[in-house]
């Protein structure tokens, strides 16, 4: 799925570390989070594969904004936390 | 303030348990051994034996204690060793006997 500059997503609440070994780039304080597209900033060959030396399908790679008091209870109102999510991590919230 | 989820322990961004730790921002000087592992990494990649994301997979994939105790470089053997063996590159015969040849 593609997303726009703006769009609300979520992270998905997804824990794949819990079920056999995985490589994942998605860092677990924001799985299950709302956030808003900033930007794509390309297509690369998925990470989860080439960790495990298998055919690796491109996909889109994203800026989301998060807001930082929401993830980690600290912080104020305005302050953010960006993070670099593949998209396959997202949907529309 | 951790959430309860399976966090991979690699995984450790804003957990609590290492946020009252003071981050040792001093420049780290290379030793003569991490700059041979980051060689054989270089290596690795150039003849596309080995790529870097199964570099941090199986750094990832070094039980607890231990990747805690290990250097930065040492993790890095630790997995380049460990993915070699996986794909064939090597046998534990071979690398048994190159370690025993010093």
């Amino acid at each position: 799925m593609m997303f726009d500059a703006g769009a609300n997503v979520r992270v998905k609440d997804d824990w794949p570390e819990s079920r056999g070994p995985v490589h994942i780039r998605t860092p677990h304080y924001v799985r299950g989070m709302q956030g808003t597209v900033l930007r794509r900033l390309g297509a690369f060959p998925n990470p989860e594969d080439l960790a495990f030396a298998r055919p690796a399908p491109v996909r889109a790679l994203y800026h989301v904004r998060f807001d930082q008091p929401a993830i980690w209870q600290e912080g104020h109102a305005g302050d953010e936390v960006v993070v670099e999510i593949f998209e396959h991590w997202l949907e529309p919230a | 303030m951790d959430k309860d989820t399976p966090r991979a322990h690699h995984d450790m961004g804003g957990a609590a348990k290492f946020m009252c730790e003071a981050v040792d921002t001093a420049p780290h000087g290379l030793t003569d051994f991490d700059k041979q592992v980051d060689a054989i990494r270089g290596i690795l990649g150039a003849k596309q034996i080995m790529t870097v994301d199964e570099l941090r997979r199986g750094i990832e994939s070094i039980p607890e204690a231990e990747y805690h105790r290990l250097s930065y470089y040492r993790r890095w053997i630790r997995s380049i060793t460990a993915i070699l063996l996986e794909k064939g590159v090597i046998t534990e015969a071979e690398l048994r006997a190159a370690l025993e040849a010093g």
